[in-house]
């Protein structure tokens, strides 16, 4: 069937602020979506209240409503316009929910609005788990025995008849949140309590567990005629046990032979059409048992997830894309590969590389956390390695981290006894992968790792593999090692780094000598279809191989660095910065070049830059697409601190950065340059020093009086930030501060109790500087800007220091020579205005002023930075109607024995936007009366 | 590390392109026609089918060998191609229901192969240059030398392979609850094809690809299937002739992929040789009566051509494929007689065409009806 050509205005509800278990996948997924339905000539209004979003820009949709995702703001959008149908299945489990409310409460029957891309009965089929359950006995699918239980004591009978171990599984909660495995009956009564707690319909499934079995994902498409195919196979290194989103997971499966994949294709089409009729995308999960191959049901999800755009990026088949096709009535045969360009859209994608997904966790943000991986998850964002095996791409995935690790293994990190290693293998966290490799060094057996872990020996196999490599390197120097273990080396996704570490030498002398040998890095295209057809699209990744297919044009290229993974303190809006650089450069004429690793992101979609290198964000991936694609200039500042922090390396290299230079970058950080330049232009700060250990701070501390602000310097998130009001608590938090991290300075400043925090963003050509907004935070000092409410104009600071604010923000920008996009934080107290910090690059807020005040201004700094052209070239047109307030999002119920309490230390892992009319507005003086209550140091 | 311990091997390819790698499974010198296979899983399966009869396969999935051997997991007897390309090759596994890793036994099989080489650049040379003869070889490392040892394999133009794979004397394939005879002429049949027969409770008497019509026809089947197999379609003429004759009964006949381009040649439709062939699990086909689509399992060379059907009165086409809109079934118009030219038996591969097998035995059930 073709087009339906009824639907002229689709509604596309976003899945809102960035949550645990819902995170950019779905900003990746809404963009996607628009843009397809918009080739079409649809006209589409998005609702998302993440003002961070891509999927919210004017770039994306006609109509942008930054609202809660509630019923009233669905009421107003559709009084206001004609929409034919929504698409409720790009948002996540939110937009799901969104869409049922809204279907129960009869407003798209009122308003005549087709649901499209989903059945409303599949959604409760799946999420209700014992009506799933039910469904898959219906379908002769297997599943793990288990039932619903309602109450405390009906939930104890169950348990007695299926027996321990099992799993408790609440009903309609998002990332598995208040599941858990439970082991013995001492551990039962605590779970099953917070289980049904969690539940919004007081409800549970106990299930026989399965734990240690094979975990797989399918990812499925299908369309109004009810054809079907497979995007994906996905397989999770770590078995059952662990929610998918906290998996190690690889794809395709590794370790599948043909009967079992395709019995499993055959279970996954028949549980899609089982559940109900729509087009559209789906996941499906199962567990093999490792001794018979038999499989079982886990889990169905009818729409767009995280999984599938990780499978995507994974084979470069655009899912969402795709969905919001089928979803208008397009059929899969009547739509192109969008890679080849020329061959059918109906194929199942096939791979000659692989690619492993690693997630990334931040607990260290988290006093008390339990660290442990269990079915909910816990992770706050991931990152993919692809490479030509399996070891290239896990190597490529743990250099991506940014964990301070230069790949999996030699780099000196690893832990040396049994003790610190062994029980981590067992009880699974953030480190195992880490843990597994150490063990092997260590000699402990296979077998015994393979008890511990339960993972397949295959992947075991691998990572031994990888250790003896190691230990035959170690044998060589940098004058003896042969060309083959070299080659050996840089084929299984060892950094130069780690060889270095391995034979004795600097990370800039291996790569002078495997160049020497002839040694440098290919890249080759991901194409869906391991080369069978030629292919448009430059999705690069790179690998040691013969054969190189990026071909460096001629043209005035640059390149744009990522943010990397998703983590508290940089998450989503440094990729709406990239995307928008990128962007602008392409307008400017400038062939665009992305480097990232992070597959939730629109960053690494291959329809935004001109060319995607889907990389580590990492100094030798980087260098070494710079050598070949001879680019004018590196953009560092819209990437976050992953991107800032490789700029004075570049800067050595001799590599030019586009806009403001590494110097006034350096400048800015240098706490001591820094206040001078401030001194200077006399500009008040608060007193300050700099330590390097305890010893220096308790004399530093004596000048400037408590209490004292205490953090290391060069760190993002306010990472371990903190307020210390006496010497012991000084000394204890130095000590801590330098253990975490060593060699480091500490920087102590006085800390203004009780003063008013502000902060400004601004775009400098280094003449003119023009403020693109100033915010004020509603709780007072101590809480770190990225946990703040923040309310943009300012609501009550005077003329006179506003003034003074911009003023300021003025000087320095020019001081600093400033070529870009500047952030500076303010605190005020007693009247007087003073600088916390200063910024040279895009900061978190500035997406919300973009949205806020409806201009594209990263894109104004990016013709800025590229000297295309000045600010006078651009005419400013904010829309400025009473206030936005920036709402942080925290993801505090994923971690319950956590202290809520905020501080220094950035938490929240999103934001929404409100806009208010006027300071009586009912939501403002509710915040604004408890700005005090989670205050603490 | 495996790497460490093969010895080198080298890949030649007859316009002179070489490749340098290791040697896996047995040590020797093989040559044959090269072609890559696209699939992801179910590499056994593929060493297996007899279709691939003298030739060499690159395998394109980034791995080989994972979850090791398994010997109820084959298509034939015995291992058919001729040669192994594959980029990284495992010969540890974690299967635990596996009999052997995949080394030892294309080892016992006597099957040479390389791994380590750049396998994506050579598939783009194939799809390039088109499908040629090739040689591997773990002893002869002098390019020249063994220059003159690919010279020594034949052309798979006009090659008749057949005979060479299928069964010397006719055997029964019996179903557990026989309703139906079918008489398979067996080009170089694989064995899920049997399987799928039998399941739909059809005795399948497997004849040698020589075999005569009047042969067959003394068992009185109920239907007569012609199997896939190797080679040249057009040099298997003898197959075309025994076809003309079925076709002269009102007796169901179903064919696959050489079975395929045989009924298309007894019905006065040429065939020709491909650029570089289908091989691989994903290839999209549409049923042009249903109007649906699936995904199939293809391992061709050869294609029987578009405009001659165009211009057929006998024949017409009931499927394409949705990639470049080549022929990929056919049926003979009134007449009980339809083929494809990919998989539906689809081992290895998906499942989505096996409605095929039982259209044929609701032809059979028709035929019962009417005579």
């Amino acid at each position: 069937m073709p087009r339906n050509h009824d639907i002229k205005s689709v509604l596309i509800i976003g899945s809102g602020p960035i949550i645990i278990g819902q995170a950019c996948e779905f900003d990746y997924s809404g963009s996607q979506a628009a843009r397809s339905l918009r080739e079409e000539g649809i006209e589409v209004t998005l609702i998302n209240s993440n003002p961070a979003t891509i999927m919210t820009d004017p770039v994306t949709a006609d109509n942008i409503y930054l609202r809660p995702l509630e019923q009233k703001y669905i009421v107003e959008i559709l009084e206001k316009h004609q929409i034919d149908a929504v698409l409720p299945t790009m948002g996540g489990q939110t937009a799901l929910n969104l869409a049922i409310d809204c279907d129960e409460a009869g407003i798209w029957e009122e308003y005549n609005v087709k649901i499209i891309g989903v059945d409303i009965n599949a959604i409760q089929t799946t999420e209700d788990r014992e009506l799933f359950r039910k469904k898959m006995i219906e379908l002769n699918v297997n599943v793990c025995e288990g039932r619903i239980a309602r109450s405390f004591l009906e939930g104890k009978e169950i348990a007695q008849e299926i027996g321990f171990p099992l799993v408790i599984r609440p009903s309609f909660t998002l990332g598995g949140t208040g599941g858990g495995f439970v082991h013995s009956k001492e551990e039962f009564d605590k779970a099953l309590t917070r289980g049904l707690h969690m539940s919004p319909v007081h409800e549970v499934l106990i299930e026989q567990s399965i734990l240690g079995w094979k975990e797989y994902e399918l990812e499925l498409l299908r369309d109004n005629a009810g054809n079907i195919i497979i995007i994906c196979s996905i397989e999770n290194v770590d078995p059952m046990g662990v929610h998918t989103g906290d998996s190690l997971t690889v794809a395709p499966a590794m370790t599948l032979p043909d009967t079992v994949y395709q019995n499993m294709r055959d279970l996954a089409i028949k549980m899609m059409n089982g559940i109900g009729e729509f087009a559209g995308g789906c996941n499906v999960q199962f567990a093999v048992n490792p001794d018979d191959d038999s499989i079982v049901g886990i889990e169905i999800n009818p729409r767009v997830s995280r999984s599938s755009a990780l499978a995507s990026k994974a084979t470069g088949y655009p899912i969402a894309k795709v969905a919001a096709k089928l979803a208008i009535g397009y059929n899969l045969d009547e739509l192109k590969n969008a890679i080849t360009g020329s061959t059918s859209a109906f194929f199942e994608p096939t791979l000659d590389y692989v690619i492993v997904k690693i997630p990334r966790w931040n607990f260290d943000k988290f006093q008390g956390v339990d660290r442990k991986l269990g079915l909910q998850m816990k992770s706050v964002g991931e990152v993919m390695g692809i490479g030509r095996n399996f070891q290239e791409a896990l190597q490529k995935a743990c250099q991506s981290l940014e964990i301070k690790r230069n790949g999996l293994g030699a780099d000196g990190k690893g832990f040396e006894k049994q003790e610190h290693i062994l029980p981590g293998l067992e009880n699974p966290s953030w480190n195992r992968i880490f843990l597994i490799y150490d063990a092997f060094k260590l000699g402990v057996s296979l077998r015994t790792i393979q008890k511990l872990t339960k993972m397949d020996k295959w992947f075991l196999y691998q990572i031994e593999e990888l250790v003896e490599l190691e230990k035959e390197i170690e044998k060589y120097s940098l004058d003896s090692i042969s060309r083959e273990l070299m080659l050996l080396a840089k084929q299984k996704g060892y950094a130069d780094r780690q060889i270095a570490y391995m034979i004795g030498a600097l990370e800039s002398e291996v790569y002078e000598k495997r160049k020497e040998m002839g040694i440098r890095r290919t890249w080759k295209l991901v194409d869906t279809c391991a080369a069978e057809f030629s292919a448009q699209t430059p999705y690069y990744y790179s690998t040691f191989d013969e054969e190189n297919e990026s071909v460096s044009s001629d043209k005035k290229k640059i390149v744009v660095l990522g943010a990397g993974p998703n983590r508290i303190g940089q998450g989503i809006e440094f990729d709406y910065c990239c995307v928008h650089g990128v962007l602008a450069a392409r307008e400017s004429g400038y062939e665009t070049i992305m480097i990232n690793c992070n597959p939730e992101t629109v960053s690494t979609d291959f329809d935004i830059s001109d060319k995607l290198y889907f990389e580590p964000v990492f100094w030798e991936h980087i260098y070494e697409i710079i050598e070949h694609e001879k680019p004018e200039g590196v953009i560092v500042q819209l990437g976050g601190q992953t991107a800032l922090k490789l700029a004075e390396k570049l800067n050595r290299y001799g590599i030019k950065i586009i806009g403001t230079s590494f110097e006034a970058l350096d400048l800015a950080e240098d706490r001591g340059s820094f206040s001078d330049l401030l001194k200077k232009n006399d500009i008040p700060y608060p007193k300050f020093g700099v330590a390097k250990n305890a010893d220096e701070a308790l004399e530093v501390c004596q000048d400037l009086g408590f209490p004292l602000l205490v953090r290391p310097s060069y760190v993002l998130g306010g990472q371990s930030m903190k307020i210390v009001i006496n010497e012991e608590e000084l000394e204890d938090h130095v000590v801590r501060t330098l253990r975490k991290i060593p060699n480091n300075r500490i920087l102590l400043d006085h800390f203004l109790d009780g003063a008013i925090e502000a902060e400004a963003d601004a775009i400098s050509d280094g003449k003119d500087v023009y403020i693109i907004g100033v915010m004020q935070h509603i709780e007072p000092a101590g809480i770190h800007s990225g946990d703040s409410y923040a309310v943009l104009p300012p609501y009550n600071i005077g003329d006179l220091l506003l003034h003074q604010i911009e003023d300021y923000t003025r000087k320095i920008a020019i001081e600093l020579k400033t070529v870009g996009l500047l952030n500076i934080q303010f605190a005020i107290k007693d009247d007087k205005v003073y600088i916390i910090e200063a910024n040279p690059r895009a900061s978190r807020t500035v997406p919300f002023i973009c949205k806020a005040y409806q201009e594209p201004y990263v894109k104004y700094a990016t013709q800025i930075m590229l000297g295309e052209k000045t600010l006078k070239d651009f005419k400013f047109d904010p829309i400025k109607k009473g206030y936005a307030i920036k709402i942080p999002v925290f993801s505090f119920d994923k971690f319950p024995n956590v202290n809520k309490e905020l501080g220094p230390e950035m938490k929240s892992t999103g934001e929404a936007i409100y806009f208010i009319d006027d300071l009586r507005d009912g939501f403002f003086r509710k915040i604004y009366s408890e700005r005090n209550l989670y205050l603490s140091r | 590390m495996q790497e460490a311990n093969r010895k080198p091997a080298v890949l030649l390819l007859e316009d002179g392109t070489n490749f340098k790698g290791s040697s896996i499974g047995l040590q020797g010198t093989s040559g044959g026609e090269i072609c890559f296979n696209t699939g992801l899983t179910g590499y056994q399966e593929i060493y297996t089918d007899p279709s691939y009869f003298g030739q060499i396969i690159v395998n394109t999935t980034a791995h080989i060998g994972n979850y090791g051997a398994l010997d109820a997991e084959t298509e034939s007897s015995s291992v058919k191609i001729k040669g192994l390309v594959v980029k990284t090759f495992s010969d540890i596994y974690s299967r635990k229901t596996a009999d052997s890793s995949l080394q030892k036994y294309l080892e016992n099989s006597g099957i040479v192969g390389i791994a380590g080489i750049d396998t994506r650049k050579l598939v783009r040379h194939i799809r390039e240059k088109g499908a040629m003869n090739a040689i591997i070889s773990s002893e002869i490392l002098d390019i020249d030398e063994l220059k003159s040892e690919l010279e020594k394999v034949p052309s798979m133009q006009g090659l008749e392979l057949s005979t060479q794979v299928s069964a010397q004397e006719y055997y029964d394939y019996k179903a557990d609850n026989e309703e139906f005879k079918v008489a398979v002429l067996d080009l170089g049949i694989k064995t899920n094809i049997l399987r799928s027969l039998k399941e739909r409770n059809c005795t399948c008497r497997v004849f040698p690809a020589k075999t005569s019509f009047e042969e067959m026809q003394q068992w009185q089947p109920d239907g007569y299937f012609i199997s896939n197999g190797p080679g040249d379609p057009a040099s298997t003429k003898y197959a075309a002739e025994t076809v003309k004759k079925i076709l002269e009964q009102e007796i169901p006949l179903f064919g696959i992929c050489m079975g395929h381009q045989i009924l298309a040649l007894a019905t006065g439709i040429s065939t020709y040789k491909m650029h570089h062939g289908h091989r691989g699990l994903n290839h999209p086909v549409k049923n042009l009566i249903t109007g649906k689509c699936e995904i199939t399992s293809q391992n061709h060379g050869f294609s029987v051509s578009s405009e001659d059907i165009e211009k057929s009165e006998v024949v017409e086409v009931t499927h394409i494929n949705l990639n470049d809109n080549t022929v990929e079934g056919i049926k003979v118009k009134n007449k009980p007689a339809f083929s494809v030219q990919y998989h539906p038996e689809s081992s290895p591969g998906p499942h989505d065409s096996r409605y095929l097998f039982d259209g044929f035995i609701e032809m059979i059930k028709l035929q019962a009806v009417n005579t």
